[in-house]
């Protein structure tokens, strides 16, 4: 979201305390001294993670903070994963491989790079698939899996580090 | 301290050569191959043996057979290196049974027997009070079971994971680098003598999943067998799906992998950043073990060889001599 709040000590903080309030995680802060505002007053992008249902609560304390919200952009799917598949990708009805995880709500495959050598060999392709969170994209996975084995193709997954 | 040496293939050489080589206080008492066998009490000249075996084939009397080598000669540590039978550990196992029966300690490059027969090899070697290492079964000269079973005594170890076979990992390492295919790159690991003939243990990550068994076994006790873990190989990937994990600087790996609390026992080819540590190259073995205490600790070495297997084996005789023996 971006904000505009007055160029004064304490009023970053100040709208970024009721963050945490709310159980809100900061990914970044972007603060531009240069962009062109109204003399004292400062524009600041913050991302965040946040439950949806508690935006209206956070809107409301960030404005009680004197703060004024100019603009939410909202991204639902914030967890990212590249699998690589092999097999007869295309023979094997691409569409419904990828509407599978589309259709769970959760998850997206929101890009798809494939190579098709000679007919009746194995194509190779790459997806990025998006989910809300990491269970979600658990589920995804899992889901994909199931379809790779049922037709025959080959998935492969990235290391997942344990610590 | 005497040994007796059971298999003469690049291995046992190897260790032949080294001892005769090094100034270790190592005697060789018993030597047997696939045709022969030979004892001396007051230690075998290694010169001589390895000169005949080059030049007939086989190394002593062919009226012994390797089993009364193990029964009769006079030996403190038993040093089974014969070829790997990985549905039945045999003839290995019969001999190590046989040598922990006598009170003799057991060091052994042989993955079959420990794969199949672990907690039963440990039993007998508690019930004899002998030491039973197998070093050389797993990472080739990388130091893996000193490392968890001394180096991190005391830490729980939460998962290992790494790169287990060499010949996998050579044919990776190639198709990425020179965009080979599968069966070229195949090919250049068997001119290379990287692959055996048959290369299906290999490349269809068996090899990798039987020393998962051993090392899961090693950590966590838990009679891990080799139908418990998930197998995928690497004969199905393409040029085409390491140019894709190129293009986002990534490559694909012969990873095994055990993380118990999450019910993880796999093998399977996965994708990791370049820069990650586990990414080596050619024939190299690498593993990560995951500690309570220690955190991440990654080990990189050569995972195949005849000296490399000789610096695992020889660390295992001198362990054994250095804390299980007494009164030699």
């Amino acid at each position: 979201m971006k904000l505009e709040m007055k160029d004064t000590p304490g009023q970053l903080v100040a709208a970024l305390k009721p963050i945490s309030d709310v159980g809100g995680n900061i990914i970044a802060v972007i603060h531009q001294r240069d962009e062109k505002t109204d003399g004292d007053v400062l524009a600041v992008q913050i991302v965040l993670d946040l439950q949806e249902q508690r935006l209206g609560e956070l809107l409301a304390l960030i404005k009680g903070q004197g703060v004024n919200v100019v603009r939410i952009g909202k991204e639902r799917l914030l967890y990212k994963q590249t699998v690589i598949m092999i097999g007869h990708i295309m023979h094997t009805d691409l569409g419904d491989t990828v509407d599978r995880i589309d259709c769970t709500g959760y998850a997206e495959v929101t890009e798809l790079t494939m190579v098709m050598p000679a007919i009746n060999e194995p194509s190779s392709a790459r997806l990025v698939i998006k989910a809300v969170n990491k269970e979600d994209m658990e589920q995804a996975l899992g889901i994909l899996r199931g379809v790779a084995k049922e037709k025959n193709l080959l998935i492969i997954e990235p290391l997942e580090e344990i610590g | 301290m005497k040994i007796a040496i059971i298999g003469m293939g690049s291995v046992g050489r190897g260790i032949l050569e080294m001892i005769d080589g090094k100034d270790l206080g190592l005697s060789v008492t018993g030597l047997a191959d696939s045709k022969s066998g030979l004892m001396d009490k007051d230690g075998i000249h290694i010169d001589e043996v390895l000169a005949a075996k080059r030049e007939r084939g086989y190394c002593g009397d062919k009226s012994l057979s390797a089993i009364d080598i193990v029964e009769q000669a006079d030996y403190d540590i038993l040093v089974e290196v014969t070829p790997t039978d990985a549905k039945t550990g045999e003839p290995a196992m019969e001999f190590m049974k046989k040598a922990i029966g006598r009170g003799k300690n057991v060091v052994t490059s042989n993955k079959g027997p420990i794969a199949l027969h672990y907690a039963k090899l440990q039993s007998l070697a508690r019930k004899h009070q002998v030491g039973v290492r197998y070093e050389a079964t797993v990472g080739g000269a990388i130091p893996v079971m000193h490392t968890l079973q001394h180096g991190l005594a005391g830490n729980r170890v939460l998962a290992v994971f790494g790169i287990l076979n060499g010949t996998c990992n050579f044919i990776l390492t190639r198709m990425a680098a020179e965009g080979l295919t599968y069966p070229q790159a195949l090919l250049e690991a068997r001119e290379m003598g990287y692959a055996e003939a048959d290369p299906t243990y290999d490349v269809k990550g068996i090899d990798a999943a039987i020393k998962l068994v051993i090392l899961s076994n090693t950590i966590w006790k838990r009679n891990v067998k080799l139908e418990d873990i998930e197998i995928t190989g690497i004969d199905m990937l393409t040029t085409d799906a390491l140019r894709l994990a190129e293009d986002q600087h990534c490559t694909i790996r012969l990873i095994a992998e055990a993380v118990p609390d999450r019910g993880i026992l796999r093998v399977a080819p996965q994708i990791l950043p370049k820069n990650h540590p586990l990414v080596v190259e050619g024939t190299l073995n690498a593993l990560t073990i995951e500690t309570d205490m220690a955190g991440e600790i990654t080990l990189i070495g050569k995972g195949a060889g005849s000296k490399e297997t000789a610096s695992a084996v020889i660390g295992d005789i001198l362990f054994i001599r250095d804390t299980h023996a007494r009164g030699h």
